[in-house]
């Protein structure tokens, strides 16, 4: 796919998205990071009913080049990890914010939001 | 990708396409990289029997024959491929290696008369590999190609070329050394034979699944060739550079395959934990054909048998896997790696 970042969602300047939805939220990596990671070959996700905290690393992605921290843009519990990822690991780059999402996580809480940026504000970045 | 000095590409369309392209149908690697020497003179032969840990006497004419060089300890310098053509010996050197391996021979030299060429310019070097390698090449070849572990002289795509029956991927195929002006026609040949581009990554998970040695990560000084299972190309009795170390030698450690039976990817220099004591991983990859993480580990001798159960620590995380029997891949040794051939 060709390089983009999709308005409705948000970032976190550690190259993450998050796609809220309430109290909950969807987490992955941005074009850009998949792209500086080359062909991911091995995604190590946390086990569900975990804890993850905003900035900290909560999974690894391993590509042909390097092996990475994937970063929490917010605070949450897991509540499911992308299975589908341990077969096809690759679609972290060909579909980095549809098949290649992470993470689903309960919110501990909400105003975290505020401090993530805009689709705009990320591209200021790169 | 910087490697040795060489611009090289690590991978053309996705190392897992490259690898699973070479498996199913021919796939082609500029190595070229890859070094050369040439030995000539009358005491070509007696001067390599000297330096070479296989028996130089048993390459026939075309033949091709591998082999280690050995430091006086029984270190390993380096593993080569070394051709008899004609009244001279074509040897192919790792290219980190080269200059090293070249040193070593001129240093040995005195008292044989022969002369040592370096002629890594001479050459680049393509090796297509996969079940229809040989196809893919018969169609721009004007003769027939060379069995394994033979040679033969070929015009290929239009300029001649030395057609060698070797590989480093565990499948069928040949290795081409070509004049460097005319590789880029080979390689665009190749290209309209449908042979896929495959690049450095996809070397070395194909190479890791056959279990072929990778210098620098799997021998190196400070290991011998018997520590390595390399033991079959030592011929002792042959008296070279390096043998009365090796004799009678009982390592504590050996070179061993592994599979990871859970999730993770092994790396060079991961801990290993057995029963018998620690080890460490040589070699460690993603198999894109077994989806399992994989590699080579030094082990205790006792902790080496296929079937016991290691762990490997991967950055903090223990990962289990167990021992395997050469290849991993394919499975039940179906084909027997090409390196392991006399």
């Amino acid at each position: 796919m060709t390089e983009s970042y999709p308005e409705d969602l948000k970032y976190h300047a550690e190259h993450d998205w998050a796609r809220i939805d309430g109290e909950e939220a969807t987490f992955g990596v941005t074009w850009y990071a998949q792209d500086a990671l080359g062909e991911v070959v091995f995604y190590d996700p946390p086990e569900v009913g975990s804890t993850v905290t905003r900035d900290k690393a909560y999974a690894e992605v391993e590509s042909v080049k390097a092996v990475s921290d994937v970063f929490a843009p917010l605070s949450g519990e897991i509540m499911a990890v992308n299975e589908s990822l341990a077969q096809s690991p690759e679609s972290i780059n060909s579909d980095p914010y549809g098949d290649g999402w992470l993470v689903r996580v309960k919110l501990t809480d909400t105003s975290e939001v505020e401090s993530l940026l805009d689709a705009a504000a990320y591209r200021e970045l790169l | 990708m910087p490697f040795a000095g060489w611009e090289m590409p690590v991978q053309y369309e996705g190392v897992r396409r490259e690898h699973i392209a070479v498996r199913t149908k021919a796939g082609v690697f500029d190595v070229s990289h890859m070094g050369e020497l040439v030995t000539s003179g009358p005491d070509a032969e007696a001067f390599l029997q000297h330096l070479l840990s296989n028996d130089v006497t048993k390459i026939a004419e075309g033949g091709a024959q591998y082999s280690v060089l050995c430091h006086h300890d029984g270190g390993v310098i380096d593993d080569l491929f070394t051709y008899r053509l004609g009244d001279r010996f074509l040897t192919v050197t790792n290219a980190s290696n080269h200059e090293r391996d070249h040193a070593w021979l001129a240093d040995h030299a005195e008292g044989f008369d022969v002369t040592v060429e370096d002629a890594a310019d001479r050459y680049a070097m393509l090796a297509v590999q996969g079940p229809e390698a040989r196809w893919a090449v018969g169609r721009i070849a004007d003769g027939e190609l060379p069995r394994r572990m033979r040679t033969t002289t070929l015009g290929v795509a239009g300029a001649d070329c030395l057609v060698c029956g070797t590989g480093y991927t565990g499948e069928d195929g040949v290795e081409i050394l070509t004049p460097p002006e005319h590789a880029p026609a080979l390689w665009d040949a190749l290209m309209e034979g449908g042979v896929a581009p495959a690049g450095l990554a996809a070397r070395d998970t194909l190479r890791t699944e056959a279990c072929f040695h990778l210098y620098g990560n799997d021998l190196s000084l400070d290991r011998t060739p018997i520590e390595a299972g390399l033991g079959w190309c030592c011929k002792l009795d042959t008296g070279f550079v390096g043998s009365e170390a090796l004799q009678g030698a009982e390592p504590a450690q050996t070179l061993v395959p592994f599979a990871f039976t859970g999730p993770g990817i092994p790396r060079h220099a991961n801990p290993v934990h057995t029963e018998a004591g620690t080890g460490v991983v040589s070699s460690g990859t993603m198999s894109p054909c077994l989806d399992l993480g994989i590699g080579m580990a030094y082990v205790p001798v006792d902790a080496s048998a296929p079937g016991t159960p290691i762990e490997v620590d991967v950055r903090g995380k223990p990962r289990a896997a167990e021992v395997r029997s050469k290849p991993l891949y394919p499975p039940g040794d179906r084909m027997r790696p090409t390196n392991s051939e006399e």
